[in-house]
């Protein structure tokens, strides 16, 4: 029996031993928004937030989290209304496949949580794990700017 | 989808305890903080251990204690990424971090640890590869049942890479690491950690445990970490170049070089770095040092792009850390 | 003579009698939009075909030969099949019938039978209750093989086989011969006043697309269905009726929204057959992902590339012939690889103003992952050849190197030597744009900085299709009715957009947002057939088959406006939900009460007349080109050999831009791809091995590695394409990766005519260099190839030539 905090709520679900977190959030919890292209922590397809720091999902053991909060692509709106990055994502064009995206919308976020004004520089840096095959970067680099922007102007 | 063998996971409640159980399971255990190489090398069958002993929760190996002198003692489960956001490290041993810095990527930082990276497995691409690709191979002697170096047909031993990029330079500042066992604790320089055998390159018994890595104080040090590595994230290192100088004036009286990745082990340039010392640390001493410590670095084609290139390319990493160390504001210390 | 276009004529947004309403007057197209399945792509709600689930699913898992070329003695599968948790196993002997993506060339099993060809080729497949089992039960199998020699470079396949052919019945390794001149090709090297050789050689690459391949099969009443992250359904539609001997109208493919193709997912797979046969088999749903590494396998990838070519022309740098020679590496099977041995001779002509034209072609079969499309489908190779020969003619010449592309440019509605019909054509503008945008021409010289430029063309969708059909390529169905717009076409969106540019055709065509129309697409089931997206064929002919069938439904909300209001069809302004005085929905219940729900058909096919009539003249043929040239501004270090790309120009001929948002994302793409196979991507081979199958070490640039992209459109309205439109999916890559070369030649002086360029092979052209030999990286000759007699093609009389 697993149990996780995962996006706000506590959730209980059986896993077979040496099952990550990928695998249970997408096959024992149905919460596929998680990708996966390699399942060996070098694509960033899989990344989720565990207390607010991006982790390969693929290369986290259960075990490991003990009372961590793990948030998923899932968990990024606030009920209805979309996360500004969400909504720069969508407006900019950065999801085109959107195969990545689950990964970049997390890598982002703490990146935002953490530097509310990265410079381009650093949007890249936060983002290097996360291989992305149809944007070239440029337009997730834009949007997450993009994002940076609406949150520091929000109230 | 690439998932782990079976195995159990076992939650140590103190150092001592996770000796124990590692001692219970007589080498088919591992300790497991980060997870970041073993999960993967678990996941290709590079490693099948029958049990997993956690220890990345226990608070002693959480610790970063930093001295008024600048010397540092970091808990070996650690992450990288909370080394990076130490603001007192950040001051007081700037060379540590700036090789924490070029590791891999920010998710993989926030999950490897200090320790884990000091004894992060030798690497081969005949090796970090499938069961399925190793079994069409035919095996090699690093694991599975080869008989013979992929890389090396006629060696007797294995020439996996050496891949830290923190172990070259936390040596070059002269490291020592904490190491738990049976009989206690025992503290060696991080040096003598580390065999010249791609197979088993840590000098650790099968029970004992990394708990600290301890930097010594080195204001006033000028230390510079050079890494060759084909993109600018992600990758291991090609080489590395590890740099840690003290001057006087412009004369150097004390300095370290170590290289890494060019080995299965991390090489020190002793002779290199004691030519050095009392020298003018002027371009015609920086050639003669690159260009000597080049001479010990022997790449064999197990890793990515050319060797001839990746020899090549020591000597220019090693003076461009020597340069940087020599005079450029990034690097030196207060 | 053509019909007119579809939208000729009309006046939209516009008063009446105001005549030319192309340029302005859209109410959608041309505007800044949202793609219209972002929303699921931000949230995680997007199911893609490996996070699709049904209960009772049986995963499938595949052994594959860890042979590159071998026998396949016995087959033992008793001890996996007894396994507790299998459910079924199968062989090649359950799966018989051959296929393959195109006609011409059906060498493929799901799983081998007879022998393996290459490492990671499938042999048996096993079906339980969960992956661990079936993964479990695979290493119980005994496979017996008999090793053979394998053949593993284009030199050693055009030697006698060791022990025997790749496949029966092919002249040794030789899978493809192509030969074909255009003109007098000695005559006009004979009058030429310089004469110049060059050999390059292009490394094949994969698609590398970030979603592994996955497919989920249900037979059901009697009805076989497969969920697929498929580039092509139509086709694997085709494919899985032939080999599991169904009626097409027993089985039906849809394809899932799509982590990514570029090329990857366009061939049929053997875990696509081999879940449809399981399901069929057992009754119950089953699904196969592949792992990583096994996409490596599946591959179908860039084709390694060896090119010469010769080139003669005036002093005043009028290109008076030209003579081309590829010789490919196909690895082990067909794939679309003789439409890739064509294109990749097709498209020179389609830039340069060549008069005499001879091009032969050679695909070989080697023990290597079968290579097959990938964006730019064999043209990149030759782009990069011959933009860098010419640089290097122009040096002969002393000529500069723009001047003499562009005395040389084809021209708008001309035919080129081998029978390209060209329409509209930015070739110019875009050479103007980039070059004023990047300041090509007074860029700083400093040893180390280079710039480089080039340019390059490509079609708008392949003008036949991969089996000989007369129907149309792309045909969509509209549906209107009081609960709503819907638009049923069978073209892919993998991750291109192409659902967004259907609605937004249809939403122009209706007068309304896109968001009031919904796409169905991709579903063999529920959709008229689309062709698949390949070929960068989706805009030009679904679009055209939308705003086909979106005209019918308009004229008839027309009639009903005008009955309902007493005026005139054409004095009726459509737009923001209104046809005239009434509403988008009374339209609709009017036209409803009359003719019952409102349904229309489209359809596209080419125009006749864009080809010649030779053998090989089906490759090569669109209805458009877009235009591309490229300046790439960078850094290439003396010591080491290492580049750092600053800046990418790249301007491009996209007929019009229907959406921006939509066009800068393939922008952006091509670039990038582009920039990975000019410096980084291979996919290479050690010990008959794969040397990357992994993300890791198959190296991909990350965001810290991309430099700066500037993207600058000419507009050309092309009189065919979806008002004016062509395509950005693929040509934009072109003219990058010849430009990093040519850039780096700029910077240290010296030419790696081989990509990717690897920093040691910068080395070692300055190496040779300081020797005093070339300063030339890159394959000294093109080996003997056995090519037969050129199929003399008359090219189009003079007279003729300009349409």
């Amino acid at each position: 029996m697993v149990r996780l905090r995962l996006n706000g709520e506590d959730h209980e679900t059986l896993a077979r031993s040496g099952e990550t977190l990928l695998e249970i959030l997408r096959e024992r919890l149905g919460l596929t928004g998680t990708k996966h292209g390699c399942e060996v922590g070098e694509c960033g397809a899989c990344t989720v937030l565990v207390d607010g720091a991006p982790r390969l999902s693929c290369l986290v053991l259960p075990e490991q989290l003990a009372d961590a909060e793990v948030t998923t692509v899932e968990g990024l709106a606030d009920g209805a209304v979309l996360h500004p990055l969400q909504t720069s994502f969508m407006r900019l064009g950065a999801s085109q496949c959107g195969y990545c995206t689950s990964g970049m919308l997390l890598s982002a976020k703490a990146l935002l949580d953490e530097h509310p004004d990265p410079s381009n520089a650093e949007i890249r840096e936060a983002l290097a794990g996360n291989v992305c095959r149809c944007t070239g970067y440029a337009a997730i680099v834009d949007a997450v700017a993009d994002a940076a922007e609406t949150l520091r102007d929000a109230p | 989808m690439l998932r782990l063998p079976a195995f159990e996971h076992l939650r140590a409640e103190s150092v001592r305890d996770a000796a124990g159980m590692l001692a219970d399971h007589g080498g088919t255990a591992r300790l497991l903080a980060g997870g970041t190489d073993l999960l993967a090398k678990m996941k290709r069958r590079q490693v099948m251990p029958d049990a997993l002993v956690g220890i990345g929760h226990l608070a002693p190996l959480r610790e970063v204690r930093v001295a008024p002198s600048g010397a540092a003692e970091l808990g070996a489960a650690v992450t990288l990424a909370e080394a990076l956001a130490d603001r007192r490290l950040a001051a007081d041993q700037p060379g540590y971090l700036e090789a924490v810095g070029v590791v891999s990527s920010p998710a993989l930082r926030n999950a490897g640890t200090i320790g884990g990276n000091l004894c992060v497995d030798t690497r081969c691409n005949y090796n970090d590869m499938t069961e399925e690709w190793r079994h069409a191979v035919g095996y090699c002697l690093k694991t599975g049942c080869g008989e013979r170096c992929q890389v090396a047909a006629s060696s007797p031993r294995c020439w996996a890479i050496f891949s830290s990029d923190t172990a070259p330079m936390a040596i070059a500042l002269g490291a020592t690491v904490v190491v738990w066992g049976a009989e206690g604790e025992r503290e060696l320089p991080l040096g003598t950690l580390y065999a010249d055998d791609g197979k088993a390159h840590l000098q650790l018994g099968p029970a004992e445990i990394l708990t600290a890595l301890r930097l010594p104080a080195r204001r006033g040090w000028r230390v510079a970490y050079e890494k060759l590595r084909r993109r600018s994230a992600v990758d291991f290192p090609l080489a590395g170049a590890a740099v840690a100088l003290e001057l006087d004036g412009d004369v150097v009286a004390a300095c370290r070089l170590v290289l890494g990745a060019v080995a299965s082990h991390p090489v020190e340039l002793h002779d290199v770095a004691q030519a050095l010392t009392g020298r003018r640390l002027d371009d015609e001493a920086i050639e003669e040092a690159a260009t000597a410590g080049a001479r010990l670095a022997k790449p064999l084609d197990n890793s990515d792009l050319n060797y001839v290139w990746r020899k090549r390319m020591v000597k220019v990493i090693l003076e461009r850390a020597l340069r940087r160390a020599a005079g450029a504001d990034r690097g030196r210390l207060r | 003579m053509r019909p007119p276009p579809p939208w000729a004529g009309r006046r939209l947004g516009t008063e009446p009698g105001d005549g030319d309403a192309l340029s302005d007057g859209f109410q959608v197209v041309g505007k800044a939009l949202p793609r219209l399945d972002a929303l699921g792509k931000v949230t995680g709600a997007t199911r893609y075909a490996d996070d699709l689930s049904w209960p009772g699913t049986l995963a499938c898992v595949l052994l594959r030969s860890p042979h590159p070329h071998a026998r396949i003695v016995a087959v033992d599968t008793a001890a996996a099949a007894a396994t507790k948790g299998v459910v079924a196993v199968l062989t090649g002997a359950d799966l018989p019938v051959r296929y393959g993506a195109i006609a011409t060339s059906q060498d493929e099993a799901a799983l081998a039978s007879d022998k393996v060809r290459y490492v990671g080729e499938p042999v048996v497949a096993v079906a339980a209750v969960d992956e661990v089992t079936a993964r479990e039960a695979t290493k119980k199998i005994a496979v017996d093989y008999e090793v053979l020699a394998p053949v593993s470079s284009i030199e050693q396949a055009l030697l006698a086989p060791a022990d025997e052919p790749i496949h029966e019945g092919t002249k040794g390794n030789i899978h493809r011969l192509a030969a074909l001149e255009f003109g007098d090709v000695d005559e006009g090297f004979a009058v030429a006043d310089v004469v110049r050789e060059d050999v390059f050689f292009y490394e094949g690459s994969n698609h590398l697309a970030m979603e592994e391949h996955s497919a989920t099969a249900i037979f059901a009443d009697g009805q076989l269905t497969l969920w697929s992250s498929t580039q092509a359904p139509h086709n694997l539609h085709r494919v899985l009726a032939k080999v599991l001997d169904l009626p097409m109208t027993r089985v039906r493919v849809v394809a899932t929204p799509h982590g990514g193709g570029f090329g990857g997912k366009v061939d049929p797979a053997a875990h696509e057959v081999v879940v449809s046969k399981l399901a069929v088999l057992t009754g119950r749903p089953v699904k196969c992902t592949l792992s990583r590494e096994e996409v490596f396998y599946n591959h179908r990838g860039r084709h390694p590339a060896l090119m010469w070519v010769r080139t003669g022309a005036a002093r005043d740098g009028q290109i008076t012939a030209m003579h081309f020679r590829v010789a490919l590496d196909g690895g082990a099977l067909a794939s679309l690889g003789a439409a890739t041995t064509y294109y990749t001779g097709a498209l020179q002509p389609a830039t340069y103003d060549i008069p005499a034209y001879r091009f032969e072609a050679c695909r070989v079969f080697t023990n290597k992952a079968p290579c097959g499309p990938k964006r730019g489908h064999g043209t990149p190779q030759p782009r990069f050849a011959l933009e860098i020969h010419l640089d290097k003619l122009a040096e002969d010449l002393g000529m500069d190197p723009v001047a003499l592309r562009r005395c040389n440019y084809v021209r708008p509605q001309s035919r080129t030597v081998n029978w390209l019909r060209i329409t509209s054509c930015g070739i110019e503008e875009v050479t103007e744009k980039v070059l004023a945008a990047s300041g090509f021409a007074t860029r700083s010289r400093r040893v180390g900085h280079g710039q480089g430029f080039a340019v390059s063309a490509y079609l708008c969708g392949a003008g036949f299709p991969m089996y000989p059909s007369q129907l149309p390529h792309s045909e969509v169905g509209l549906k209107v009715d009081r609960g709503g717009v819907t638009v049923f076409c069978g073209a892919t969106d993998i991750g291109q957009g192409s659902d967004t540019v259907l609605a937004t055709v249809v939403a122009e065509e209706l007068g309304l947002d896109r968001a009031d129309v919904r796409v169905v697409t991709a579903d063999t089931g529920l959709t008229p057939v689309d062709l698949g997206s390949y070929s960068s064929r989706v805009t030009f002919m679904a679009g055209n088959a939308a705003i086909d069938a979106a005209r019918k439904i308009r004229t008839l909300l027309l009639e009903e406006a005008a009955r309902t209001s007493g005026l005139l069809a054409h004095e009726l302004r459509v737009g923001d939900g209104r046809f005239g005085p009434l509403s988008f929905e009374q339209a609709v219940e009017a036209a409803e009460e009359r003719h019952g729900a409102l349904s229309a058909s489209g359809s596209y096919a080419p125009p006749p007349g864009i080809s010649g009539e030779f053998r090989g003249s089906a490759v090569g043929p669109g209805p458009a080109y877009t235009y591309s040239a490229a300046v790439v501004d960078l850094d290439a270090d003396p010591t080491t050999g290492e580049v750092l790309v600053h800046k990418v120009w790249v301007a491009h001929d996209i007929g019009r831009l229907l959406n921006p948002v939509l066009v800068r994302g393939q922008m952006d793409g091509n670039v990038y791809m582009a920039l990975a196979e000019a410096l980084m991507e291979s996919q290479t081979y050690r010990k008959d091995l794969l040397h990357h199958p992994s993300v890791l070490e198959y190296k991909t640039p990350l965001a810290t590695d991309m430099p700066a992209i500037e993207h600058l459109y000419v507009e050309t309205i092309d009189p065919e394409g979806p008002y004016g439109a062509k395509e950005v999916g693929q040509g934009p890559f072109l003219p990058v990766v010849p430009a990093v070369v040519s850039a780096i030649h700029d910077a240290l002086g010296v030419w790696v005519d081989e990509v990717p360029v690897t920093p040691e092979k910068i080395l070692r052209a300055l190496d040779a260099r300081d020797r005093g030999a070339l300063g030339r990286a890159g394959p000294k000759r093109f080996p003997a190839v056995p090519f037969p007699p050129c199929i003399k093609v008359e090219p189009p009389h003079a007279a003729t030539a300009r349409v």
